[in-house]
């Protein structure tokens, strides 16, 4: 049983500290965004399961179960506002880009030289 | 039970590794939207931080610490993400859509002009 906390413990360390180089290291928001909620929510899900096996309680179990499905149901939402503010607020988007999805197709464009 | 003990202590060296480089990137992050996404992830891994503490000190109080943090990180996201959209500005004007212009010949013309007349719809 050890051995599966500590597989549970070492990817969940792992996949945090890939979502802090991700913040760190890629050159947009949207992108940092795409590290940070992702991996972030994984690694977090991964820890607090391992320690769910850990204590191997009933009570505690049902915690960590509150805990994961309510950072599950509520990353998303919060990745989905932060995202929305950056764009509205145009905040830069990384100099490569060639496409923006939203850039001429709707009345709520903020991007455009009008 | 040596090797839970390190792979914890793995665990929590790595985890602190994200905070740092968050904690980084909220000092610098060129605009606001970039330190509200490195607190995010801050209050997400303050999480995991309290579960594995809890494993280091055998302590299951300290899930329900990660409980309440992970409620007031989401209420904290949602806010700061709301008065991001409201206010004026969501950036530091020295990257005012620096590079994003590709077929715009003067870049810092239309960042320019783009400020005058936000700032006109604002009056």
């Amino acid at each position: 049983m050890d051995i599966v906390i500590s597989v549970f413990l070492l990817a969940g360390g792992a996949f945090a500290a890939i979502a802090g180089v991700g913040l760190l290291r890629f050159p947009d928001v949207l992108m940092r965004m795409h590290a940070s909620t992702k991996a972030g929510t994984l690694g977090v899900g991964l820890s607090v399961v391992s320690a769910a096996i850990f204590f191997g309680d009933d009570l505690i179990t049902t915690k960590v179960v509150l805990i994961v499905l309510f950072i599950l149901f509520t990353a998303p939402v919060a990745a989905h506002l932060i995202g929305r503010a950056a764009y509205r607020t145009k905040t830069p988007l990384w100099s490569p880009t060639v496409f923006d999805d939203q850039s001429d197709s709707d009345s709520t464009d903020h991007r455009e030289n009008k | 039970m040596m090797a839970l003990e390190t792979a914890l202590r793995v665990a929590m060296i790595l985890t602190v590794v994200g905070l740092v480089c968050a904690c980084i990137r909220l000092i610098i992050g060129p605009s606001r939207s970039d330190r509200v996404v490195s607190l995010d992830l801050i209050t997400v891994l303050l999480v995991a931080i309290a579960a594995q503490l809890a494993m280091l000190y055998k302590v299951a109080a300290y899930l329900d610490l990660g409980l309440a943090i992970a409620l007031v990180g989401f209420l904290a996201t949602v806010a700061f993400a709301r008065y991001i959209e409201t206010a004026e500005h969501g950036y530091t004007t020295a990257d005012t859509r620096a590079g994003t212009g590709t077929t715009d010949g003067v870049i810092t013309e239309t960042g320019s002009l783009q400020e005058k007349t936000n700032a006109e719809n604002l009056k």
